[in-house]
């Protein structure tokens, strides 16, 4: 079903390719559990991670992924590559092409790059965050991770706290819960909530305690320290007054409410360390997950025959 | 174009003398399990499970493996095959497995299914049941029991139907159109 050369965003996704991923995971995620926990079904294929923005969770989990599937993995990183002596984005993606890359796995701080290069190169571009615009496998390891502990998505409260202005993961997760039937809130400061929201059939919310009311699944996003002081909130104090998830809070969501983060978490700011630790923290298991689902996604874009 | 093989007597027949075949071929069922390759294989591994304790009084552990990720064809199919789940929870190292299929046709899948096993273990012995062997082996592989031997030409395919999957029980030969025509499981 899944019949495309590229993972770029979850807005070109369908349904039944979403599912499909999401199923497709379960099955790598038995493989993750074995003592030989790599299969030889990608063999003798190439990957590059391509990543122009520093990442050490993402680029690693991909790596495993690109490992436990048995491709040779190349990390290209750019303080040591051509590209500070001048190189364009297309010359370095053909270099990496013509090394014998299979699958691109590429991190850019611009919106719309994975899109380009997926133009110009005949390997698989998989976007891993592309400025604010998308990262789609962290979206689709966050539905995996609450099907896993709901068993469906449709008709699940989520919110997703915190800065979805900027951040690429909440996009990803809106247009991926909202495909699925879940309900979504957002709930931030207003500063940092776009207007493009209005009309998708989300609820906004701008207190903590009006939004978290009877929510099934709580996303906190990681407030960015380098928006302080640009105007958005007033400082990171007064963001973790307002927008921190404290015990307190969360009590105001249903008992057996999961809360997620996408890490690198600011513990104490925008989540309270003993929730991050507690059991409603599914934090850890999303790592985990993360693997499953980006096998699941280089899986089904190898092979193809096109 | 469609001709009926096997019937559900015929099935039923088969999976009986097969499954009194596995007790003998093993001296009774010590370190036995079975291991039924998605789907077909699945269902057929746990009805002979269930013939093999009416006879021997034994429960006899059953396992499913889905060879998604072992195939050779992945460069050359029009569209990924559905990874459904394998479940063997039982340590395979020394184990006398009986690996189960509906169909033996090029042996593609069941080296794919060899593979798989080993990578959980290493097994005592792997022994293969199938339904319908039907011939054109692409590698050097044998069934240690068979249902039913059917010479097929490459223009015909056979289909398994099992009232696990909501169909009747009973084994078809089809007739493929030219542009059909496919080579491999």
């Amino acid at each position: 079903m899944v019949n495309r050369k590229d993972l770029l965003g979850i807005k070109e996704l369908s349904v039944p390719e979403i599912n499909l991923i999401l199923d497709t995971a379960a099955g790598f995620k038995d493989v993750l559990g074995r003592d030989i926990k790599k299969v030889p079904t990608l063999r003798g294929k190439t990957t590059v991670n391509l990543f122009f923005e520093p990442s050490t969770r993402t680029r690693t989990s991909f790596e495993l992924a690109a490992k436990r599937l048995s491709t040779d993995v190349i990390n290209f990183s750019v303080p040591t590559s051509s590209v500070v002596k001048g190189e364009s984005l297309i010359d370095t993606a053909l270099t990496v092409q013509a090394l014998g890359a299979d699958f691109i796995i590429i991190r850019h701080s611009s919106s719309g790059v994975p899109h380009l290069l997926s133009k110009k190169l005949r390997a698989s571009v998989i976007n891993a965050g592309d400025g604010t615009n998308e990262h789609p496998t962290q979206a689709l390891l966050d539905a995996f991770t609450i099907k896993e502990k709901k068993g469906e998505i449709e008709g699940l409260t989520v919110a997703i706290v915190g800065d979805i202005a900027h951040s690429r993961v909440a996009k990803s997760n809106i247009y991926c819960l909202t495909k699925l039937n879940a309900r979504v809130r957002l709930i931030g400061p207003s500063t940092l909530i776009p207007d493009e929201i209005e009309g998708m059939g989300i609820d906004v919310f701008h207190k903590m305690e009006d939004g978290l009311k009877n929510v099934d699944v709580l996303m906190m996003l990681r407030i960015q320290m380098e928006r302080q002081g640009k105007g958005f909130f007033p400082s990171t104090d007064e963001y973790s007054k307002n927008w921190g998830l404290t015990l307190e809070r969360l009590s105001l969501a249903k008992d057996d409410a999961i809360v997620m983060h996408p890490g690198p978490m600011n513990r104490g700011i925008e989540i309270a360390s003993e929730i991050a630790d507690g059991p409603k923290s599914v934090i850890l298991e999303q790592v985990t997950n993360g693997i499953a689902v980006r096998m699941a996604v280089m899986y089904l874009l190898a092979g193809v025959k096109r | 174009m469609t001709k009926e093989l096997m019937n559900k007597n015929d099935i039923e027949r088969a999976l009986t003398r097969i499954a009194h075949e596995i007790i003998e071929k093993n001296k009774g069922t010590e370190k036995l399990c079975l291991v039924g390759i998605q789907r077909g294989g699945v269902h057929l591994a746990k009805r002979l499970a269930s013939k093999i304790k009416l006879i021997e009084k034994k429960d006899i552990p059953v396992g499913s493996l889905d060879i998604a990720f072992y195939r050779d064809d992945l460069n050359i199919r029009k569209e990924q095959p559905i990874v459904r789940r394998t479940e063997v929870p039982f340590e395979v190292t020394d184990l006398k497995i009986i690996l189960v299929d509906d169909v033996l046709f090029t042996g593609r899948s069941i080296r794919a299914a060899m593979d798989a096993l080993m990578d959980m273990g290493r097994p005592a012995i792997i022994q293969l049941v199938v339904l319908i062997d039907r011939g054109h082996r692409e590698l050097p592989i044998k069934s240690d029991y068979v249902g039913k031997n059917i010479p097929t030409s490459l223009s015909e395919t056979v289909e398994v139907n099992l009232v696990e999957e909501g169909l009747e029980d009973r084994v078809i030969l089809k007739k493929l159109e030219t542009e059909e025509v496919k080579h491999g499981e």
